[in-house]
């Protein structure tokens, strides 16, 4: 079936199956492979990406379902050359070993951010249960967080 | 995935006819249970009708002591409500403490309420905030809708429309979560309204209930120590890798405790 949604600003009309998730077509179809997949159940919020603004798990979505939607994925927030302050903060915070989840936690903490709900270290740590780091044991990415939010 | 047939319909009774229409259909609302489960080819639907394209389905009314939530709006919209969080602020409160922030932007009541999963938080407000279940076909009193284990008093094809509340004077939710899932292992609503106190317990049981020794008890006294003279009955409890039987009837009385201070602190 033909499904229309705009991906970081750029309108796209697909032919999908009803079975693929929206993960899958940003990965395989559109080549958008910095959101990542870290489990086939959904808990670990390595696919993380913006439908409307908020933070969903793309593998928890179906392609049919965002129709006449507006998606934002890591690609999306900012460039090499000029960083989006969470990225920035990431960086400078050393909040990232393997990376592997650092996509999916950067969208969500936007997100929180966004929402005000970032303001201590309790409230970013809840709003981030949705995903799971298996390298930097969380503090990095809490102080990252904490951090960005002043620039935000 | 397997393969299935996908369908929008823009109105209640096109959604029966698909379904109807369909081999083997079901409803999807937002997918928080239902695309995890077709991901791990526990169910192959022959379609899915999204509930998406339908309007009037989502939305909260709060009105004559009464908090009305449609079928498919958000956990984090109950959790954000200003008006939820005035009126009944334990509902916004359970719906905040839903899984995670992302499952919250997606997840319905309807679909919660529906599946009846023996962990899940929105049926413990259900059962003792002497909720209202609105259905295509009729009404169904809270504390009857849930009968065991993903069985609900709905019938095939019936589609909830929307659930309606009862305000009472105060109330609390208290629940342990699973520490990887955030699921209730166990979960308690104490609520206390002009004709008596209400305990609905999530997590312990196969599906939701009111708890009538807890109430009894309760209703003789609203006060925390009320908790510890009652003996819960574990015999029928869930025994899993989470959590005993015998264990799950000990967090009963913990939670349904703090769930008491916590509505006392209320004043
Ligand atoms: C990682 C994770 C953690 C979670 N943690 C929790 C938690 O802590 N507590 C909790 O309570 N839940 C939790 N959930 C479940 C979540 O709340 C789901 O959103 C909810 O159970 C189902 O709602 P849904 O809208 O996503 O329904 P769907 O998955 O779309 O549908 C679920 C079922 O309900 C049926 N259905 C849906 N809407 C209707 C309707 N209006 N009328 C009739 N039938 C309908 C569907 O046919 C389907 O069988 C978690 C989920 C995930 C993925
Ligand atoms: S890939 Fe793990 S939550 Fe989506
Ligand atoms: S940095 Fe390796 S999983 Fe988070």
């Amino acid at each position: 079936m033909n499904v229309e949604f705009t991906v970081n600003g750029t309108a796209h009309t697909l032919d999908v199956e009803p079975n693929t998730l929206l993960v899958d077509v940003l990965r395989s179809t559109l080549g958008l492979t910095g959101t990542h997949v870290g489990c086939d159940t959904s808990q670990c919020g390595a696919c993380t990406v913006h439908l409307e603004g908020r933070a969903v798990k793309s593998c928890a979505v179906l392609a049919c379902q965002v129709d006449g939607g507006t998606i934002t994925t890591i690609e999306g927030i900012g460039t090499v050359d000029d960083l989006h302050p969470m990225q920035e903060a990431f960086r400078e915070c050393h909040a990232l070993q393997c990376g592997f989840c650092t996509p999916g936690m950067i969208m969500s903490a936007i997100d929180l951010v966004e929402r005000g709900e970032a303001g201590d270290e309790g409230s970013v740590r809840a709003g981030l249960e949705g995903n799971i780091c298996r390298c930097t044991g969380y503090h990095n990415i809490v102080r990252a967080v904490l951090h960005a939010a002043q620039r935000m | 995935m397997y393969r299935f047939n996908y369908h929008r319909p823009t109105s209640l009774e096109e959604a029966e006819q698909r379904l109807d229409a369909g081999e083997d259909a079901l409803f999807l609302a937002g997918g928080q249970t239902l695309i995890p489960t077709l991901n791990l080819r526990l169910a192959s639907p022959s379609d899915l009708i999204d509930l998406a394209g339908i309007d009037g389905l989502s939305g909260i009314d709060v009105a004559d002591e009464m908090v009305r939530v449609g079928a498919m709006t958000r956990h984090a919209e109950v959790a954000a409500s200003a008006d939820v969080q005035a009126s009944l602020p334990v509902l916004a409160d359970l719906a905040g403490q839903i899984g995670d922030a992302q499952v919250r932007n997606r997840g319905t009541l309807g679909g919660s309420v529906a599946n009846s999963d023996p962990a899940a938080d929105y049926p413990a407000a259900v059962v003792a905030l002497d909720a209202t279940v609105h259905t295509t076909r009729r009404t169904i009193p809270g504390a009857e809708f849930f009968l065991s284990l993903f069985e609900t008093a709905l019938q095939p094809g019936e589609i909830i429309t929307a659930v309606e509340f009862r305000v009472p004077k105060r109330a609390a939710y208290q629940k342990f979560p699973n520490p990887a899932s955030r699921y209730a292992v166990v979960g308690v609503l104490v609520a206390e309204f002009d004709d008596g106190v209400r305990v609905g317990i999530t997590g312990a049981a196969a599906c939701a209930y009111r708890s009538d020794d807890l109430e009894t008890a309760l209703n003789a006294s609203l006060a925390p120590d009320a908790v510890d003279a009652v003996d819960i009955d574990y015999d029928r409890f869930n025994s899993d890798l989470h959590a005993s039987a015998e264990y799950r009837a000990n967090l009963v009385r913990v939670m349904a405790r703090r769930a008491v201070e916590a509505l006392l602190r209320e004043g």
